[in-house]
């Protein structure tokens, strides 16, 4: 991207929401055209690809089994069985992060997921539902979560306050977290591969130099594969230890 | 602060965005990107929810009751192997048995019939042989008589050869007989 600017690496301009196309009376920017390619990639694999419901999967049948039994048993895991009423909302996280990410990291892509505010949005979602089926099915006990038990009542309003403050905290880590990592992430990308470029561009003996910023962007795209993959898992998992929270209070 | 600036003229020109500021924190695009966030997650979570995920528990769990279905059908074959192993072997040791049995009752019954054939077979040889001895005696008596009569004879003609007159045959027989019991 940075090749086509004035030779000066631009690793914001990829960050950019403008509109693409016009839709009736709708404007779709590039966030919502691969918005809706989420959509699609995920339609794709879990309801086109599973609908010949074969005993010996295909490749991406077995691709949407995977991706059922590794949510299901991460929910399992952390909700308990309980949790299992939250599991298409985990799941639809889960595969809205994983596949913004992945699709972020083809060339010339968008990443939904570098907004802050679509992330602060799946967390404010997580969060509202935690708050709203903790009071529905505990009441007012919902409240014991900011209260430790087996503590003197003397550090009891401290260590109220903070069991406060960290939950207040839990969208904002929640929202940061995948926000930062996918914007540092291409940031990074972006400027060894803008270096790449500028030795090339120079056309003297620094051309020999350009393929260690191109190895390094090569090993950057493996580590933020793995990050991409990450994200979506610590998401999915930070999801269900504050729905287990909603569903047991009780410290 | 200098990269920021070259990225605002940036976006000011590719993005129409005269704001100016980092584009993920352009408050500017919250309304649009929220707005297609609520769509685009909400349909994804009706299709997954009522499509995708059903579909897909569906199948795994049509697989594992097809997999338990074939695990007890091993079981079952598995027990009717063993069933119809101990069957044979019954029968097996039911035959031994009987065989053994057979062979002992053919061996008594023969064993049986052999002693009354030599029973019958000894008899029958004491009774010819005790007819045979009979037989020897008589001939044995019949044979001594003649031995008398033979010498009576050989007597009466030695005498009448040495002395020239013949004594009668009841002198010879008795002075044989003298002689034969002395």
């Amino acid at each position: 991207m940075a090749a086509e600017g004035e030779g000066a690496i631009d690793p914001i301009h990829q960050f950019v929401i403008e509109p693409v196309f016009h839709f009736g009376g709708l404007t779709v920017t590039n966030s919502a055209a691969f918005m809706i390619a989420i959509l699609v990639v995920a339609s794709l694999v879990m309801i086109v690809g599973t609908s010949q419901k074969a005993l010996v999967p295909s490749r991406i049948q077995s691709l949407g089994e995977l991706a059922y039994e590794f949510v299901a048993n991460t929910v399992r895991g952390s909700a308990g069985h309980e949790g299992m009423r939250f599991f298409p909302l985990v799941f639809s996280l889960f595969m809205f992060v994983l596949i913004a990410n992945l699709i972020g990291l083809i060339p010339y892509t968008f990443s939904v997921t570098s907004h802050i505010i679509v992330t602060f949005a799946l967390a404010a979602l997580v969060i509202l539902t935690v708050i709203i089926y903790g009071f529905y099915k505990n009441g007012l006990h919902f409240l014991n979560l900011f209260v430790p038990s087996g503590v003197s009542p003397i550090l009891l309003p401290l260590l109220v306050m903070i069991e406060v403050i960290s939950f207040i905290s839990r969208p904002i880590s929640l929202s940061v977290r995948l926000f930062a990592n996918m914007l540092a992430g291409h940031i990074t990308l972006n400027v060894f591969g803008g270096f790449v470029a500028m030795l090339l561009a120079t056309g003297t003996w620094a051309v020999i130099l350009s393929p260690l910023p191109f190895a390094m962007a090569v090993a950057l795209s493996a580590l933020e594969l793995l990050v991409a993959f990450l994200q979506a898992y610590v998401f999915a998992i930070l999801t269900c230890v504050y729905l287990n929270d909603a569903i047991h209070p009780g410290h | 602060m200098a990269s920021t600036e070259q990225t605002n003229s940036e976006v000011g020109h590719d993005g129409g965005h005269a704001s100016g500021v980092f584009p993920p924190f352009d408050p500017s695009t919250f309304g649009s990107q929220l707005l297609w966030l609520a769509i685009i997650f909400g349909a994804l979570y009706v299709l997954m929810s009522k499509i995708g995920l059903p579909q897909v528990e569906g199948i795994l769990s049509a697989r594992k009751a097809a997999h338990e279905g074939d695990l007890a059908e091993a079981a079952r074959l598995r027990a009717e192997t063993e069933a119809a192993i101990a069957a044979f072997d019954k029968a097996l040791a039911d035959a031994h048995a009987h065989a053994e049995e057979i062979g002992a009752s053919t061996r008594d019954k023969l064993n049986a019939e052999i002693m009354a054939k030599r029973k019958a077979f000894d008899a029958e040889i004491s009774a010819n042989l005790d007819a045979e001895e009979h037989t020897i005696a008589e001939a044995k008596a019949k044979a001594m008589k003649n031995v008398g009569e033979i010498a009576a004879e050989s007597t009466i003609s030695i005498i009448q050869h040495l002395t020239g007159a013949a004594p009668s045959a009841a002198e010879a027989s008795a002075a044989v007989a003298h002689v034969a019991n002395a």
